[in-house]
């Protein structure tokens, strides 16, 4: 079995009276592809939010890489590996496509060593592997919502994750598009990243996932196999009702 | 270092102008009015490294600019400092406070920042008003020591200075701009959350920024007494500063470091010619209306305009 990349140790998060997570625990090994899933509202963007350090969670610890990550920022998180997109995309809309790129490949993964030029090579690569290569130089304004999800996670990407966190990749897609996506994160997958997905679109998450964990109410309430969740009587209780 | 060439050969450009004039121009208010139009190409340039790049807009200019100056009659006063150590402690001060302020978008952002900025300003006014060593709110007259070897007058010497700060200030901010920083300040402005998870330290740049752009300012505002010969702080604290300190940038385009320069010089001169031909009291109307009409008409400033200009103009 690989070792444990992430592991998420009683992860308490409250807002004001609002317990958003309570005493979540999991784990997630090198190479796994987990699919998180439960209803609007469970947590789940708040426990990636949490994982990443757009958070400070208010109980429990965050390991990575069996480093504490607990109190580092999120642009450390992200340098030692850790990369997300967006539920909603958040494109630097002042700039060009391979800009965008060009963001997390200076402050990620080259660090300020690399040269201008390269820097844009290397950004028309990572866009190119997306299907985006002939917009690099348009601005993000003109890009249809597909476009602007695989921008994202284009963006994720050249920070050279170990492990990458998509928060609802494939919400608003029609079902052709969401077959792309999912090709284009099992590709990833394959070539060694660790992916972590929130997903509301079960058909996506049945085939993309090896373990799926169900949220809710902040609490993990099962976990197992895809199979082996869609039996499970609580997740059917929660998502269909009594 | 090929992005440099070209700027360092106009900077020399500017700075040999600069002694050549101070030489052989006869008129002395030619140098008065021209110190007047250097000093906001620094208090532009230093708002637009906040304000521009990053997008925290500071609407307390006037205070940072103030601040230096009052440094300098305070130094003026203690020790009869000269005009270096004037700069560099106006500077420090103004760098500090601007620490200060980059410290405040921990927990402020955007019209919240901004409100914020407004206060420290009105703290700042309040102090020096009641601060008797600098004269209070009576102000305080600074004699100008006679002019060094080179120069014919004192206020020729300052045009010259003035104008070594506005080039140093323009150089540092295109050093922002076209490195690494540049981007992550663009980044921060387009979206901080974004920016921090693509690894850019962002409180680390809004600091940065933040000082840099103070310290600037203070830098501005340093030779004023001296330029005056009588400071008060009404005047110090004019509104006219914290106006033009954000309209420049914004009328010239503040994606660039040409933006701040262009408003500037256009905004400074139509300033003095107003002042010369109306009144002072005309400026900051002057100011109010061309800043409503850019906003309205373009956003981008003028160097936006030209873009689109040159864009259209390839099309056909």
């Amino acid at each position: 079995m690989n070792p444990i990349l992430l592991r998420v140790d009683a992860v308490t998060k409250r807002f004001g009276g609002f317990v958003a997570l309570s005493d979540v625990s999991l784990t997630v090994r090198s190479g796994e592809r987990l699919g998180i899933i439960g209803p609007n509202g469970s947590g789940k963007t708040t426990l990636i939010n949490c994982i990443c350090g757009a958070l400070a969670s208010d109980g429990g610890s965050i390991g990575f890489d069996g480093i504490d990550v607990t109190r580092l920022a999120a642009h450390r998180r992200a340098r030692l590996g850790i990369a997300r997109s967006f539920q909603v995309p958040r494109p630097f809309s002042s700039m060009t496509l391979a800009e965008n790129i060009a963001v997390p490949l200076e402050y990620v993964a080259h660090r300020r060593s690399l040269h201008r030029a390269d820097v844009s090579t290397e950004a028309r690569a990572i866009l190119a592997q997306m299907g985006l290569a002939d917009r690099a130089d348009a601005s993000t304004a003109t890009l249809t919502q597909v476009d602007l999800r695989k921008l994202e996670l284009a963006r994720a990407l050249a920070a050279r994750p170990r492990l990458l966190i998509l928060d609802e990749v494939m919400a608003g897609l029609s079902p052709v598009e969401v077959d792309e996506m999912l090709g284009i994160v099992l590709d990833l997958s394959r070539q060694g990243v660790t992916i972590v997905m929130i997903e509301h679109i079960m058909r996506a998450i049945m085939r993309f996932s090896e373990r799926v964990v169900c949220l809710d109410a902040g609490r993990i309430m099962a976990e197992g196999t895809p199979a082996q969740i869609v039996q499970d009587p609580e997740v059917q209780r929660i998502y269909l009702g009594d | 270092m090929g992005r440099w060439t070209t700027f360092i050969v106009v900077a020399v450009a500017v700075l040999v102008a600069a002694l050549l004039l101070a030489r052989i121009v006869p008129n002395e208010y030619f140098f008065f009015a021209s110190y007047v139009v250097l000093q906001f190409i620094v208090l532009a340039t230093a708002w637009n490294i906040l304000g521009g790049y990053a997008g925290y807009v500071n609407f307390g200019s006037g205070a940072f600019f103030a601040a230096g100056a009052y440094t300098a009659v305070a130094l003026i006063k203690a020790f009869a400092a000269p005009l270096m150590i004037q700069l560099a402690a106006a500077a420090l001060v103004t760098g500090l406070m601007g620490f200060a302020i980059g410290a405040m978008t921990l927990r402020l952002r955007g019209i919240f920042f901004s409100i914020a900025t407004v206060a420290v300003a009105v703290i700042c006014e309040t102090v020096v008003f009641n601060w008797g060593f600098v004269g209070g709110a009576r102000g305080a007259t600074v004699l100008q020591p006679p002019a060094p070897a080179l120069f014919a007058s004192y206020a020729r010497m300052l045009f010259v200075v003035m104008t070594l700060l506005a080039v140093l200030a323009v150089a540092l901010a295109r050093y922002v701009e076209i490195s690494w920083i540049g981007r992550g300040l663009r980044a921060i402005r387009d979206n901080e959350e974004a920016a921090e998870s693509a690894g850019v330290p962002t409180l680390k740049l809004k600091l940065f920024a933040a000082t840099a752009s103070g310290a600037l300012m203070g830098i501005a505002g340093a030779p004023f007494p001296l330029y005056m010969s009588f400071i008060e702080p009404t005047s110090a604290f004019s509104l006219n500063y914290a106006v033009s300190a954000l309209a420049m940038p914004i009328i010239g385009g503040t994606a660039s470091w040409a933006g701040p320069v262009i408003g500037a010089v256009l905004l400074g001169s139509v300033q003095q010619v107003v002042t010369v031909t109306l009144s002072s009291e005309i400026n900051v109307l002057v100011l109010g209306v061309l800043l409503v009409a850019f906003v309205v008409a373009a956003p981008e400033g003028i160097l936006g305009l030209a873009r689109k200009l040159s864009a259209k103009a390839r099309v056909r």
